[in-house]
């Protein structure tokens, strides 16, 4: 069986993912309070959380069909939202790429932020990993997360409408991704990344279909990637 | 706010449903252990530092729960979020410190 040697990696992943269960859990409700305001029904709300297992995607989607905004460029906005997860399946590709098949397949449907997070952080701190090792740990960070995700989705759509406003549940989204994203901030090229995916995201506002987020996510990586090639030529140079 | 016609709703999930994992599966299933190019992998290593702030700053300067205009609570909400982030290397103390920010302020201001 896969967990059977690397165990302890599945558990350590298990320790690591835990924490992000308070994310899950206010994402979720949020995401089953919303749909349930925006009329699906619980079947309708449950099977998009179950199939589709994108967060950020789902909110973008939810609030697109509410604007009668054509079902084309729904699908586009939501999944363009969601580019990055090809991303991080990219990343992830060199660390996990030997695995089985199913196992991929699997891996593939929980690539999320926060499993995509934390295995990074491991894979890059322990080289040494083997290939069973790091499945077993980034199945051990979704374990604890996606449980949770799907039981608050569900208490959201039970909870519908009761929820006030002035709990400003809107605003959890975006503190959770900052709070991801700052510890990985580690070098200068990473903050150059970031800035620079900020400024033209800011910039492209008017840009039509969320393709905001799209050129900002290419400028901030190309702007990253230069950055790494200038500062590692540097130190060659001193 | 109109409501949604059921069966735009159903394409849209099962179009997201088979896009979301088609994106997901698309380097990790089909690219496999073979190796690719330094150039791609030196980009790749920004993608998370690039995608998740552009995502987040229109949310924080446009939030919707003002009708798009910059507010206040939610703009150190975020500012302290990223400090506390990038200082102490801890998501749950970073939510921590902007959620308590941003209920403090919206108390204060408008409470």
């Amino acid at each position: 069986m896969a967990f059977s040697t690397p165990k302890s990696y599945f558990r350590a992943g298990f320790r690591d993912g835990a924490p992000f269960i308070l994310v899950a859990i206010p994402f979720g409700t949020l995401f089953g309070v919303l749909a349930t305001e925006a009329g699906l029904s619980l079947i309708e709300t449950m099977t998009f959380t179950f199939t589709v297992f994108a967060g950020a995607a789902q909110f973008t989607a939810l609030q697109l069909l509410q604007e009668e905004t054509p079902t084309v460029i729904v699908l586009a906005s939501a999944l363009a939202v969601n580019l990055r997860v090809a991303m991080y399946s990219a990343s992830l590709t060199p660390y996990l790429g030997a695995a089985p098949l199913w196992q991929r397949a699997v891996a593939a449907y929980f690539t999320v932020d926060q499993s995509y997070a934390c295995s990074m952080i491991r894979f890059e701190q322990e080289p040494q990993m083997t290939v069973p090792q790091r499945m077993a740990y980034f199945f051990g960070t979704v374990t604890p997360i996606a449980p949770m995700w799907y039981m608050a989705t569900l208490a959201g759509a039970a909870l519908g409408t009761q929820i006030p406003e002035s709990w400003a549940l809107d605003f959890a989204l975006p503190i959770a991704f900052i709070a991801m994203a700052a510890p990985m901030l580690r070098t200068p090229a990473h903050m150059i990344a970031a800035f620079v995916s900020i400024v033209v995201v800011l910039l492209a506002g008017a840009v039509p279909y969320n393709l905001g987020l799209i050129i900002a996510g290419i400028a901030g990586m190309m702007a990253g990637a230069h950055a790494e090639v200038v500062f590692e030529r540097r130190k060659e140079a001193t | 706010m109109t409501p949604i016609d059921p069966t735009t709703l159903w394409i849209v999930i099962i179009g997201m449903a088979v896009g979301s994992f088609a994106l997901r599966f698309v380097f990790i299933g089909l690219v496999g252990d073979r190796a690719m190019p330094a150039w791609l992998l030196r980009h790749l290593r920004y993608t998370a530092v690039a995608i998740i702030p552009a995502l987040v700053a229109p949310l924080v300067v446009w939030p919707a729960a003002t009708g798009g205009s910059p507010d206040m609570p939610r703009l150190l909400a975020a500012l302290v979020t990223g400090v506390i982030g990038y200082v102490t290397k801890n998501v749950i103390w970073a939510m921590l410190a902007g959620a308590s920010t941003l209920y403090a302020l919206l108390y204060l201001l408008q409470g």
